[in-house]
């Protein structure tokens, strides 16, 4: 049942992810960010099997919610709509094409060629809120109190950048 | 095989981390929209997130979930502070394609 889970879902993963990127059937930025959120979907479909059931409802909150609206709020604003074909430069998109195909070949083999097998951790392993967050709030309080100074910044920066006349 | 007894390993969740990641590489590298090419970079970010919640679970660590969290968190800030960008670079320039936005070329 888990194995067949693993599959629908890195399948969907793979595929939607493969839609964002190229889409064969429309060039409409909207259509990409549609499937990404699929793809952040299945992605926590993933979650989920692999026992991170709090990270699974952060992914879909934080990244299909929050930042996916972010997202299609600046589609619309830049009002993009079809992109205009212009002529590819074939030879980039071969060399980009055979170094990205490269670069998977060989992480596969190294992984393949790895004794990763051997691990399987143990049994009724999860990352529920109550585990995450005791840890969180323990081992890596500090970081965690960082990470709102980084949110923070973060908004400051937005909105010194979002002033009309930058200077 | 040690993995055909065991069913799906940490090595079927690193193939599918390592194929997505692969496909937001490509998309950096192929398309020329700068979204399209932001959105691939959080494929990216995605792929690395998978490979670490892997580890974790298979390694009976929670500690690369906590990662996980982290990473989320930032990405949500640098969602922002990315597209903030684009918006300004589109109100100055007009356009989102990377092949105008040149003024940086030597």
């Amino acid at each position: 049942m888990e194995n067949f889970g693993f599959y629908i879902f890195a399948f969907l993963t793979l595929l939607c992810g493969l839609l964002v990127v190229a889409n064969p059937f429309s060039r409409n930025p909207v259509t990409s960010a549609m499937f990404l959120v699929l793809t952040i979907v299945s992605l926590a479909g993933l979650f989920v099997l692999l026992g991170a059931y709090f990270l699974a409802a952060v992914q879909i909150v934080v990244y299909a919610g929050a930042v996916m609206v972010l997202f299609l709020f600046v589609i619309m604003l830049l009002d993009l709509g079809q992109e205009t074909r212009r002529k590819i430069k074939v030879a980039g998109l071969v060399l980009g094409g055979v170094s990205v195909a490269a670069f998977a070949a060989l992480a596969l083999k190294l992984v393949h060629e790895s004794d990763l097998a051997r691990h399987h951790g143990p049994a009724g392993f999860q990352g529920s809120a109550e585990n995450l967050g005791r840890l969180l709030f323990t081992d890596f309080m500090a970081p965690f109190e960082v990470i709102s100074i980084v949110l923070l910044v973060a908004v400051v920066g937005v909105i010194l950048l979002s002033k009309r006349d930058l200077k | 095989m040690k993995l055909v007894e065991t069913g799906i390993g940490l090595e079927h969740y690193l193939a599918v981390s390592i194929l997505l990641f692969s496909l937001g590489l490509l998309g950096v590298i192929a398309r020329r929209n700068v979204i399209i090419i932001y959105m691939s970079l959080e494929l990216m970010l995605n792929a690395a997130s998978l490979a670490l919640v892997a580890f974790s679970k298979f390694n009976g660590n929670l500690r690369g979930q906590v990662m996980v969290f982290f990473i989320i968190t930032v990405a949500a800030a640098e969602v922002a502070v990315g597209l903030a960008l684009i918006v300004a670079l589109y109100r100055k320039k007009q356009t989102a394609h990377v092949e105008d936005l040149a003024t940086l070329r030597l």
